[in-house]
């Protein structure tokens, strides 16, 4: 994991390893300002010698500049390298997100993957600032502060020694503890928040049932397990500061008491006990320090794993070698297809599936819920790969094609179909980047989405928002539709998207595409019998099988479940003279 | 109606997402807002923090002092006299070792206490706006983007949970250390005072230039991430249509230019407020060491005669950087605060909004007949009654729930400026069917929504059994009222769970009978765990069909006297819906229904069909009648049977 992400470093490994030679020279000034403060007062005041405090002030003022600059340098490398580094850390994961297949987006949800490029991201680049400046800092300014004292008194400086490590212990053995607490609390935290979110997208099920003092007592439950864990975690982390403040407290004491000693003695000077109780601080402060990158570390490493997974993700839908840059016709054939979603799982979702469509032909495809009406048209421009078996577009399989020009020539219509901020004009143009206005105004009309957007203020230059929230269901499948068209494709996949466009909108779409685009192949998946009725051929799917494939007159006579289908939707039975009358 | 966004912000981490930080309003009134939060729930706790904050400083002050009085007052008399007597000293490391137990005793109670109160408070914050966001109107919601709203319980709750454990008691501790350090240091000398805190101007200038640097470009760090939050979120939820356009190159052209964007302004913002630090510790060594110089000289030329001996010196020496570090920690806080207040900002802006007001008195109770005449009965009967309390005479009276809805000249807008139906006029006659059909966006789901007041009409009346609907309590109005939405939503827990929201209390096998009603026991018992399976996600796990026959479900349990179906078989297939549709006829036998589809077969055998078009009814009548008359609802209908000629 973290070989992966220390690859994204790229431009930015000399600013990561400037930070903490950087840092290295700060840590330098802050030892040398001691010994120096020391001096002027040994030397200077307690040997009376002015020209000595000014000479050494003078010093200290320069190794102060110096100190200034490395840390500058350190706080410029380190936000350079740490932004940086997030900087590419997203877009690694974006760009190998693009490269994944419908599997692929499958396994990460996409609020898993949002929080990834986001939140997991800036939880790397602050851990990541926090390590090139701190890592080297701290430790490196404990051992100066340790070799600086045992050179002024290896007796005081061993008392030091003991207390570093008997705090290095308490430390480990307390992160050890909380970081466990901490880890449970935040998953829980995550459970909780992810119920709020449940309650405001379904607030209206909430108000409709009138469950609000449910609810609220079902969070205030959460809340209070929170509340006790976040406690009993805490708990665990409070002794920290005082023992280490107690520490300090007794170091300072029991060096008074020595110090006192050596110096009525004369092994001691009075400015050196000085020095020596500066650098209790600074030891004590690295400790902390470290203590701080641990905890940061570990709550990081979480984040750190998730990117990875992200980046390590390969796209299990690549192209071939030589692949075939031009589809020759419509045609689709499906030989003992059998497909599964997931390889391991043992019923296949598609058995043995045996269809051959001509170029030009119009196909209904119906079935019930469930019945893997998706799933058959979804292996067409290769979003799935299938299980067993081939699937042929133009008499080749389309393992054979590269990607890019499958998927251009054959335009699928999703069941969930999603419109991008933008105009009307922007999300057309996704279909094709350099239609004109005229040929996007066209497409729209096959879809019917024309009359609505010249009836829009802005006309094609109305703005969609996210999602295409501010479009109704009925007008955004619309847009969708007109958006497949302006591909051209030799063959056009509706995936039950006129499902909130009414009968009459739905009947003329489909005139329209019978008309203008004779040539294209067009497999039309609905709930409406009336929406495949007068199509070339119906496949009627029954459980990842075929139950019957042809046309409207054949299956009503030989297809159980067509005709059942039928008369629900035409109810046959009771309104015989309204079916009489428009059937005639 | 605003999409489901899923947003989910890890707790503990620096993520703040959502819109840019907007400059505080009112910092002072917020800040108190807050500590009255704080003391409102907790004063004796607060008060105790207080008291060993105190204590913690008096006795690190104390210990500074000691530095003075070690070698002034013992080791430099000891060093003069050559006495070789430790007893005085050693009894007033007596007092000092005393004075630093208080001090680790009073740092550790603090540290304890801190804890309940900044976990108390966030949890009665959490639970305060959950209480008061379930308050709110559906206006609330549809005017204001989910994943904003999420960002308060995330982002806003983790940033204000950061600056009540830390930066209050940082700044707490700071204060009380810059004015006892202040007051040490005056005493001990004036002038040497006097340079320091001429350097502390220094400083505070030097900081008030960098945060001033480093701010502007964390507000353009937020902004950035605003944006690039945006549109991840709307690249991934699109990112099969990517995939099917083949559109890869250009979402990640954009996506680069936002993340070069978000690069520059986090560099800028780190790089400055990181700049703090070095220059703060570097301009607090100078201080030193102008110190040392000017109190040196002092202390050299006439040390007897000012009273400034070489332990003062050194006492002052370690005050003045006492001193510096305290300053040196608000000014680091002083980002930190800020994004607090803006997210606390946040926070009480939602609980300032002002919730549903409900001024509706009449009760919806179980009925039944005795002696020819309606009572209140305390058990399910299926039978209901309003229940009246006339104020003026004291008495309740029982009127039977029939299930009479009118419409009387109805007017609403969403908005006030822009009206979405006009002058809608209805009547449903107990135990009818009745039908909403129309293109979408004609209002169908507006008129269900008035109904049930999730809004409020701007003019018209509408009666529930002549009852004016503003006299019912919200409560029983709605309760009265079986829905099944457009929009599915599950809730995280088992199937069963799901089921029972309809009806608490509901027994298994009422669950199960529900389920059957529903047509989803087949597909339920397929499932892993049956009715004990987890759903998670919003019933991720389960086809759209699924979850509505799952849906119905949960409606069909609650029994109740008026059914809405929104759209509620859109997505099941057409001999499904035949059979749930007769299940749930049977169950609303007599009883209102009202029913909006798309696919006419549904709502053929409906007693009356509305036909709506931009707002406004068109037709009303039966299927038969409206087939005669062969207007907009015949051309609707045969709009489907067209291509059969």
């Amino acid at each position: 994991m973290v070989k992966t992400l220390l690859k994204e470093l790229k431009e930015f490994k000399l600013p990561s390893i400037l930070t903490p030679l950087c840092m290295i020279g700060e840590v330098i000034a802050e030892m040398i300002i001691p010994i120096l403060m020391a001096k002027i007062v040994d030397d200077g005041i307690n040997g009376q010698d002015m020209g000595l405090i000014f000479q050494t002030g003078g010093m200290m003022i320069v190794i102060a500049l110096f100190g200034l600059i490395a840390g500058l340098g350190g706080a410029y490398f380190g936000s350079k390298a740490s932004a940086g580094f997030a900087r590419n850390l997203r877009k690694a994961m974006f760009d190998n997100i693009q490269t994944f297949s419908f599997s692929n987006i499958d396994k990460f949800s996409t609020s898993g993957l949002v929080t990834r490029l986001t939140t997991d991201v800036t939880n790397i680049q602050n851990a990541y600032m926090m390590l090139l400046r701190m890592a080297m800092r701290a430790p490196s300014s404990m051992i100066v502060a340790m070799v600086m004292s045992f050179i002024i008194s290896p007796r005081l400086a061993s008392i030091y020694l003991i207390a570093v490590i008997f705090l290095g212990i308490i430390i480990i053995f307390v992160m050890q503890k909380a970081t466990k607490y901490f880890k449970e609390v935040f998953e829980k935290y995550d459970k909780l928040n992810e119920s709020v979110q449940e309650n405001v997208s379904a607030i209206r099920v909430v108000k409709a049932y009138v469950r609000e003092d449910y609810e609220n007592d079902k969070f205030k439950k959460a809340a209070l397990n929170i509340y006790n864990m976040f406690v009993k975690a805490e708990m665990n982390v409070v002794y920290m500061s005082p023992i280490m403040t107690g520490t300090v407290y007794a170091c300072i004491l029991l060096i008074s008491w020595i110090g006192a000693h050596m110096i009525v003695g004369g092994s001691l000077t009075t400015g050196a006990l000085m020095s020596l109780l500066t650098y209790c601080m600074n030891i004590l402060m690295s400790l902390m320090m470290l203590a701080m990158i641990f905890v940061m570390i570990t709550m990081a490493s979480a984040s750190g794993k998730r990117i990875a997974e992200v980046i390590e993700e390969k796209t299990d839908i690549t192209n071939g070698s030589n692949p075939i840059k031009e589809v020759k016709d419509g045609s689709i054939s499906f030989e003992h297809v059998n497909f599964a979603y997931n390889k391991t799982s043992e019923e296949p979702v598609l058995k043995d599936i045996n269809i051959t469509i001509n170029s030009g032909e119009t196909i209904g495809i119906i079935g019930g819920t469930g019945s893997a009406k998706s799933s058959l048209v979804n292996l067409i421009s290769r979003l799935y790969d299938v299980t067993a078996g081939s699937v042929k577009v133009g008499g080749v399989d389309v393992k054979e094609y590269d990607l890019e020009t499958l998927r251009d020539q054959v335009s699928v219509v999703l069941q969930k179909n999603v419109l991008f901020s933008g105009t009307i004009l922007d999300n057309l143009r996704w279909g094709d980047k350099n239609a004109t206005e005229e040929e996007c105004k066209r497409a729209c009309e096959m879809a019917c989405a024309d009359e609505f957007i010249s009836r829009m203020p802005l006309g094609y230059n109305t703005q969609i928002e996210q999602g295409g929230a501010n479009v109704s269901g009925g007008q955004r499948q619309r847009l969708c539709i007109a958006r497949a068209l302006l591909k051209k494709p030799k063959i056009l996949i509706l995936d039950d998207s006129t499902s909130a466009v009414d009968t009459a909108t739905d009947a003329k779409i489909r005139k329209a595409f019978a008309e203008e685009i004779p040539g294209t192949t067009k497999l039309i998946i609905a709930q409406r019998i009336s929406s495949v009725q007068n199509c070339d051929r119906i496949i009627v799917m029954d459980d990842g099988k075929i139950d019957g494939f042809g046309t409207h007159d054949e299956l009503i006579k030989s297809n159980d479940i067509y005709r059942e289908v039928y008369e629900s939707q035409t109810g046959a039975a009771g309104d015989a003279d309204f079916d009489q009358a428009s059937n005639a | 109606m605003a999409d489901n966004k899923v947003i989910k912000g890890g707790p503990g981490g620096g993520n703040r997402r959502g819109m840019p930080r907007p400059k505080v309003q009112n910092p002072g009134a917020l800040f108190k807002r807050i500590m009255g939060y704080v003391f409102k729930y907790y004063p004796v706790h607060m008060v105790t923090v207080l008291v060993c904050i105190l204590l913690t400083v008096f006795s690190s002050v104390q210990g500074t002092l000691f530095t003075k009085t070690l070698i002034d007052s013992y080791i430099q008399p000891m060093l003069d006299t050559g006495s070789n007597d430790y007893g005085p000293l050693l009894v007033a490391m007596g007092k000092v070792a005393i004075f630093y137990a208080i001090g680790v005793i009073a740092a550790f109670v603090q540290a304890k206490v801190m804890v309940y109160i900044n976990q108390g408070t966030l949890k009665r914050l959490r639970e305060e706006l959950f209480e008061h966001m379930e308050s709110l109107p559906i206006k609330y919601f549809d005017t204001n983007a989910h994943g904003d709203i999420m960002s308060i319980y995330t982002n806003d709750i983790d940033t204000l949970r950061q600056m009540i454990s830390q930066s209050i008691p940082q700044l707490l501790s700071s204060a009380i250390t810059i004015v006892s350090v202040l007051i040490s240091m005056v005493v001990l000398s004036i002038p040497l005072t006097l340079i320091t805190l001429l350097m502390v101007g220094v400083m505070m200038f030097c900081s008030a230039k960098a945060t001033a640097a480093s701010g502007k470009n964390f507000v353009a760090q937020q902004k950035n991430i605003g944006a690039l939050n945006g549109y991840i979120e709307e690249m991934m939820s699109g990112q099969k249509v990517i995939k099917v356009f083949n559109h890869e190159e250009e979402s990640i052209e954009k996506f680069d230019e936002l993340n070069e964007m978000l690069y520059q302004s986090a560099f800028k913002a780190n790089g400055f407020s990181g700049a703090l630090g070095p220059i703060n510790t570097q301009l607090g060594n100078t201080s030193y060491v102008l110190c040392a110089m000017i109190g040196g000289a002092i202390a050299l030329s006439d040390s007897v005669a000012v009273g400034f001996t070489v332990g003062a010196l050194a006492s002052f020496l370690s005050f003045n950087k006492s001193f510096s570090m305290p300053i040196n920690q608000v000014s680091m806080q002083f980002n930190s605060i800020i994004m607090a207040l803006a997210g606390a900002e946040r926070i009480f802006r939602l609980l300032d909004e002002k919730p549903e007001t409900d001024d509706g008195y009449v009760m919806l109770v179980d009925a039944e007949e005795k002696n020819g005449e309606v009572v209140e009965a305390d058990h399910h009967t299926g039978h209901w009654a309003w229940k009246h309390y006339h104020k003026a005479t004291d008495t309740t009276t029982y009127q039977p729930m029939e299930g009479d809805v009118t419409f009387n000249g109805v007017d609403f807008g969403y908005t006030d400026e822009k009206m979405v139906l006009h002058d809608i006029v209805l009547h449903a006659l107990p135990g009818q069917k009745i039908a909403f059909v129309g293109s979408t966006g004609a209002g169908k789901t507006t008129i269900t929504n008035l109904i049930n007041r999730f809004y409020d009409i701007q003019d018209g009346k509408i009666r529930y059994d002549n009852i004016n609907i503003n006299k019912i309590k919200k409560a029983d109005l709605r309760r009265s009222l079986g829905i099944v939405l457009q929009d599915t939503h599950l809730f995280t827990g088992t199937v069963k769970e799901n089921i029972r929201y309809g009806k608490l209390d509901a027994t298994d096998e009422e669950v199960i009978a529900a389920a059957k009603l529903a047509n989803a026991h087949s597909f339920i018992k397929r499932l892993p765990d049956g009715y004990d399976t987890m759903l998670t996600g919003d019933g991720a796990n389960l086809s759209q069909g699924q979850r509505q026959l799952l849906a119905i479900a949960r409606a069909a349990i609650a029994d109740p006297p008026v059914l809405i179906l929104d759209e509620a078989t859109s997505s099941i297939d057409t001999r499904t819906e035949k059979i749930v549709q007769d299940g749930m006829d049977r169950l609303m036998k007599g009883r209102t229904t009202f029913v909006i589809a798309h696919r006419l077969s549904t709502v053929r055998n409906s007693d009356c069909i509305i036909v709506l078009e931009q707002g406004r009814i068109v037709e009303q009548g039966t299927h038969d009648e409206l087939i005669a008359k062969k207007q907009r609802y015949y051309q609707l209908y045969t709009g489907m049977k067209s291509e059969t000629a």
